[in-house]
């Protein structure tokens, strides 16, 4: 027992104490910053894309679709003019498909600025407790594995009220990660309708949002996002935890 | 038998394989004493084109054969009632194609979801059925999980998955793409753009540069000392060791902000592309995994000295959910739970490259049960950090290389095969081509498809409270096997 409390000794503080401004290191992709000015229109971009996230004239990446797999700013650049560059900014969270799509000029602080409109039946609710039941649609297990990630001790999102919770009826809302295949379509609406209401669905993942590399897959069936609202988008591929947990937070707080 | 003998990732015209009459194939194959790796079939007009392919681990040497079906053939012989590892590759032959293997022992869909499905039924007084899934309590994929209870005992698991079933291979064909290839099993990134890549360059007879190889290979193995430790705290997580949960969870932290410095993302997304690597690994950042994983190193030994120092973690971890050698190589087990327990099977080295040649590994004394799982985790963290400082050591003399070559188109009516031993075992992709040079059929097969069983054989006479530790023992894919 003695061994194991030692352990403790070895390991200083592990939680990143202001996860709102917390640092990412500079090498990950997140917002890409687009400049229509320099944009050639050759296309591309637009043709090596595998989501068909990236559109041109005018330049505009839907982060729905999008797998920050950063093709485009390598090709953009080799081959063309540079007009698209991934920043390092993690906060992608939005609350409607429109706000995801990126257009020319669109800095980090607009972005973040518009996408999570503050509401009130929401903070007074959630304010300072949310929980969820997530759901795996079809995920490839690596959102599912970020998700895991939230709770560990470099993130602990369990300070803020946020947690995972093994039924939904013991859930807020839910998690959908995955392109939601058709033998979890049953599986899933079934979740959804044992969390009391009133409840809350966040689509996780690009897979999530729009298919991703799935959209044209055989077996997939995304019924359940045309029956159902969704209240928040959260972007990547897979999503960051500092994404993920970023975007909660705005959506139940008062900025 | 007869067969053409192939090497990992080379590339054979289809005319090469020979077709052998239907009948006897199955014949050679149900009394062969080599591992089947595939077994498939392909569109061949109005027939249908059997691919088979046997491993030769001692030399290092797949045997491809084939065979051709008639369409309006209704049923044979199975293969499985003499040997049992065919058990799953015909189950999925008869869902993809209809055709009936007659006297398998238990022919159900592999990811078709029926309304009714049977299970394994065990009945009698106290005796109970536990039904768990497919949506699980954690934050995993679904499967669906029957239990056959007598008061707390298991008497046998039978598990149903097909739940993440995306129709992978077919998309495959359609819309190639190393995104696709990296979304098929999220958690084993490396290995599967791996060997896509690898497909894909040996249809086209492409070469990469040495460096390219080096750091898909460095990549691969810091995959393998990633999830490895995280599965090691999420081991101790499950029998309520915190201290050793959260310490792992954090060491695995390091590897994965390391894996984002090199390729911007945690998982190594976006780092491999058919004809080399996105990313360098200059000699700062080389300098940089070296001080990040003697910093891993020292904190894993520590933590697992002070684990298994303990008692009760030793006490739940001993003697739980064994399997016999015996069973693992009836049902050939591969990879890490084959080295548990105590096949000696790892594709790195039984096909080996110029690479893993002058690698070592240490012997593993394997004792079966959840405390050997535990425990070649460790010993293969070890193993990949040495072996990822002697290919960092390589990389030295490999600056100038470039780190993507233009790949070559692909070469009409051929065959490749690729096998890549990520973390979880052997990661076989297969690829073919029609006349034109198009993709015409693409095959995978993740180790979990071999080991799902494995888990439900482990799992008999345990308490049910000891599933959840035999589960992340195995800790299987359901994505790479629903594909």
């Amino acid at each position: 027992m003695f061994d194991t409390l030692k352990m403790k000794l070895t390991q200083k503080n592990q939680f990143i104490p202001d996860i709102k401004n917390a640092a990412m290191r500079s090498q990950f992709r997140g917002l890409p910053e687009l400049d229509n000015s320099k944009c050639k229109n050759c296309n591309a971009c637009a043709n090596i894309c595998p989501t068909g996230a990236i559109s041109t004239n005018p330049l505009k990446i839907d982060l729905g679709k999008c797998t920050f797999c950063g093709a485009c700013e390598r090709i953009c650049k080799n081959n063309c003019s540079g007009a698209i560059h991934f920043s390092n900014y993690y906060k992608l969270g939005a609350d409607k498909l429109e706000k995801l799509v990126v257009l020319d000029g669109t800095t980090p602080e607009d972005y973040h600025k518009k996408a999570i409109e503050v509401r009130k039946e929401i903070y007074s609710i959630y304010n300072r407790s949310i929980k969820f039941r997530q759901v795996s649609a079809g995920g490839c297990n690596s959102c599912e594995m970020e998700l895991n990630a939230c709770s560990n001790a470099n993130f602990d999102m369990g300070r803020f009220g946020i947690d995972f919770v093994a039924s939904p009826r013991h859930a807020d809302g839910i998690v959908v990660t995955g392109p939601i295949t058709k033998n979890m379509a049953y599986a899933l609406e079934d979740c959804y309708k044992s969390t009391p209401e009133p409840r809350i669905v966040i689509l996780c993942g690009a897979c999530a949002i729009s298919g991703g590399v799935y959209q044209e897959a055989s077996e997939i069936n995304r019924e359940f996002l045309q029956k159902y609202k969704v209240d928040l988008y959260i972007p990547g591929c897979p999503v960051h935890p500092l994404t993920f947990i970023n975007a909660v937070l705005d959506f139940i707080r008062k900025k | 038998m007869n067969y053409i003998a192939i090497k990992n990732n080379q590339r054979i015209n289809i005319s090469d394989i020979p077709t052998v009459e239907f009948n006897s194939l199955k014949e050679q194959l149900a009394i062969s004493n080599l591992r089947p790796l595939a077994f498939f079939g392909s569109d061949w007009g109005d027939k249908i084109k059997l691919y088979t392919a046997l491993a030769d681990d001692e030399k290092g040497e797949i045997l491809v054969s084939s065979a051709l079906i008639d369409k309006n053939l209704k049923e044979y012989d199975s293969i499985t009632k003499e040997n049992h590892q065919y058990h799953m590759f015909e189950r999925e032959f008869y869902e993809q194609f209809g055709i009936l293997p007659k006297g398998h022992p238990w022919l159900k869909p592999v990811r078709k979801n029926l309304d009714s499905y049977e299970f394994f039924k065990m009945e009698g007084e106290q005796t109970h059925q536990v039904a768990v899934g497919p949506i699980h309590a954690g934050v995993i994929e679904p499967g669906h999980f029957r239990f056959m209870c007598s008061g707390e005992k298991v008497y046998n698991l039978e598990i149903m998955l097909g739940y993440q079933h995306r129709g992978v291979e077919d998309l495959m064909v359609k819309k190639p793409s190393n995104q696709l290839a990296e979304s098929i099993c999220g958690d084993s990134t490396i290995a599967y753009n791996m060997a896509y890549s690898q497909v894909m360059e040996s249809l086209g007879e492409s070469v990469i540069s040495t460096k390219a190889k080096l750091i898909r290979r460095i990549a691969l193995e810091m995959e393998r000392i990633a999830i490895h430790i995280g599965d090691m705290g999420a081991i101790l997580g499950d029998i309520a060791y915190l201290m050793g949960k959260e310490v792992y969870a954090v060491t695995r932290t390091l590897v994965i902000n390391t894996m984002l410095e090199i390729s911007g993302s945690r998982f190594g997304k976006g780092l491999i592309t058919v004809g080399g690597v996105n990313f360098d690994i200059d000699e700062k950042m080389s300098d940089k995994i070296i001080s990040m994983l003697s910093q891993v190193k020292d904190t894993v030994n520590k933590m697992t000295k002070a684990a298994l120092k303990s008692s009760t973690v030793m006490s739940r971890l001993e003697k739980t959910g064994v399997v016999s050698k015996d069973t693992a190589l009836e049902l050939n087990l591969v990879g890490m739970i084959g080295r548990s327990c105590g096949i000696e099977l790892d594709s790195r080295f039984d096909f080996c490259d110029e690479f893993y040649k002058d690698l070592e590994k240490k012997p593993f004394k394997a004792t079966n049960d959840a405390y050997s799982r535990f425990s070649i985790r460790y010993r293969e963290v070890k193993d990949s950090i040495r072996f990822v400082k002697k290919l960092l050591k390589k990389m030295e003399e490999r600056r100038a290389d470039a780190l993507y070559l233009e790949p070559k188109k692909f070469i009409p009516d051929s065959f490749a095969l690729s096998i890549v031993e990520g973390w979880r075992g052997e990661v076989v992709h297969i690829a073919t081509t029609d006349g034109e040079g198009k993709l015409s059929r693409y095959k995978i097969k993740d180790p979990s498809f071999n080991n799902w069983f494995g888990l439900a054989m482990a799992v008999r006479n345990n308490g049910v409270s000891d599933f959840p530790l035999c589960n992340k023992g195995f800790d299987l894919s359901y994505c790479g096997f629903d594909l």
